[in-house]
């Protein structure tokens, strides 16, 4: 079994607070995960909201944001098990962001330091 | 020959009670390696009380009886202890006999009983080693009765119990003053056996109803000792005990006239006891002090929305085993997730669901497709009961799945 971070997209800051159908709906999708034992990590949420999302660019230059309603942002992610990319590609197609909000999912192996 | 024949039922019973407290108070006089001095004394005890009453009758107050007996044998055999003693220092003149108190009271019994449970639920011991260590040293059960509640052989469980209590004895562990330390780390581990020991008789299919019955109350009798102390009296121990109290609530509804189980939504909803669910009540709202959101919390839950008829309990179900499953993984909360699934969602939907689960080792999955199957596609729902019943060996389980397939075909 190798280890997996979906990393979620969203492109409008208004998708960020779903509605509690959404998020039901969410709940399921991860819940459903840790049902085949195939949950490593529920990860977290990112915020993105103004005072708690911040960047630091070359030179140090620090912008705010990326709390913007123009270019899609990381709102969180979640770590899961699974016997290769493919799997972890068809768990990702599961979740219910697509039919509420869209956004995006990046599937990135976990490489594990030490 | 009346006298005779209710001290021969009141023993018993009173010794299962008594026998434990007992064991627990004279080992805070000598030690937990002496364990095998208080239990020979508790027994010894009630060898005499079972001569005793038989001739005499019953005691006022039985439980006094005893212990003034116990006081004194255990006075006897510290007597017998500095004899030797001094006997071995050579010393053969006749020394003034100590002063040896053995003080009993009730806060005493109390207390020693509390600090017993802590120091059976050692997590050096492996679990199943704990729970027959917990059912022989607090509840009182005899060698057999642990084999009988276990469905195991004799010399098994004496092999397990003697590793458990090597780790009991050698443990630095004092009856006499439970600290806040120990407490803190052997709290999970002595919530994690009282649910063990209660599981064990609440989902067994094999035992008799009389030892799950027992097995249960006394999961309720060891989780209440632990309110009555305010260190132990946690929100997580009221939420344990709010969950037996619910489970507890459907027990005589939930095994029917010969001992089997009765599925949930066949139950008499009238033969659920409403004392036991208004406990469990009382006790859930004591378990939402702090923020604390354990697995018995979420369990605890699950079970007293099984007490309503709510119009929603189904989603608020679903909510608690998701929150449950990413907690704690387990095959049968899977599968209990995907029930509640179906009743939100649908059974084509839980189908799905459960598929994915890849627990085809054991009979739980197959009978839960069967069920979801029945009412889409008869040919598929034997076909999973078959498979059910073919990974069973319980009697009980393999006659109900065969009788649910009788009544699709």
């Amino acid at each position: 079994m190798k280890e997996f971070a979906l990393i979620f997209r969203l492109k409008d800051i208004a998708d960020f607070k779903p509605s509690p159908e959404q998020m039901q709906e969410r709940m399921n999708w991860l819940a459903g995960i840790a049902a085949q034992n195939k949950l490593v990590d529920k990860g977290n949420t990112l915020l993105p909201v103004k005072g708690s999302a911040k960047v630091v660019k070359a030179d140090r230059v620090v912008t705010d944001g990326p709390y913007t309603e123009i270019k899609e942002f990381i709102s969180g992610y979640v770590i899961i098990r699974a016997e290769n990319i493919d799997e972890a590609v068809e768990i990702a197609k599961g979740n219910p962001i697509f039919e509420q909000v869209g956004g995006n999912i990046e599937i990135r192996e976990v490489l594990k330091r030490d | 020959m009346g006298a005779t024949s209710s001290h021969n039922n009141l023993l018993p019973h009173l010794f299962r009670q008594e026998y434990a407290k007992m064991t627990a108070v004279i080992c805070r006089h000598f030690g937990l390696n002496h364990i095998a001095v208080a239990e020979d004394i508790a027994s010894d005890t009630f060898l005499k009380a079972s001569e005793h009453w038989a001739l005499n009758g019953i005691p006022e107050n039985p439980v006094a009886w005893l212990y003034a007996v116990a006081k004194n044998k255990a006075k006897d055999y510290l007597r017998h202890l500095h004899v030797v003693q001094n006997h071995s220092e050579r010393n053969n003149s006749l020394v003034e006999e100590p002063a040896i108190d053995v003080e009993i009271d009730e806060r005493i019994i109390r207390d020693s009983q509390l600090a017993m449970i802590f120091a059976v639920c050692n997590p050096a011991i492996p679990p199943e080693g704990q729970i027959c260590l917990a059912l022989q040293v607090l509840c009182g059960f005899s060698l057999q009765e642990i084999s009988n509640a276990f469905l195991t052989n004799r010399e098994t469980i004496k092999k397990r119990l003697q590793r458990a209590r090597q780790h009991l004895r050698n443990n630095e562990f004092s009856l006499e003053h439970l600290s806040e330390k120990h407490i803190a780390s052997r709290l999970d581990t002595v919530l994690k056996t009282i649910y063990l020991l209660f599981n064990e008789g609440y989902f067994s299919e094999t035992h008799p109803s009389a030892i799950r019955k027992d097995l249960c109350s006394e999961a309720v009798r060891l989780a209440l000792i632990l309110t009555e102390n305010s260190l132990t009296c946690t929100p997580k121990v009221n939420a344990l005990l709010a969950l037996m109290c619910f489970q507890i609530s459907r027990l005589e509804a939930r095994i029917n006239a010969e001992g089997k189980t009765v599925l949930f939504e066949e139950q008499d909803r009238k033969m659920w006891d409403q004392q036991m669910i208004n406990l469990g009540n009382y006790y859930l709202i004591a378990a939402t002090e702090g923020n604390d959101i354990s697995k018995y919390h979420l369990e605890a839950g699950i079970a007293y929305w099984h007490t309503t008829e709510d119009k929603n309990k189904w989603q608020h179900i679903l909510r608690l085993y998701n929150q449950l499953i990413l907690i704690e993984y387990s095959p049968m909360t899977a599968l209990s997730r995907a029930f509640a699934i179906s009743k939100v969602y649908g059974n084509s939907e839980a189908i799905s669901e459960v598929e994915k689960l890849q627990l085809d080792s054991i009979y739980h999955y197959y009978a839960l497709l069967g069920y979801l199957h029945s009412t889409i596609d008869k040919k598929k729902a034997i076909e999973n009961y078959e498979k059910a019943i073919s990974l069973t060996t319980s009697p009980a389980a393999k006659q109900r799945l065969t009788e649910e397939m009788a009544r699709l075909q």
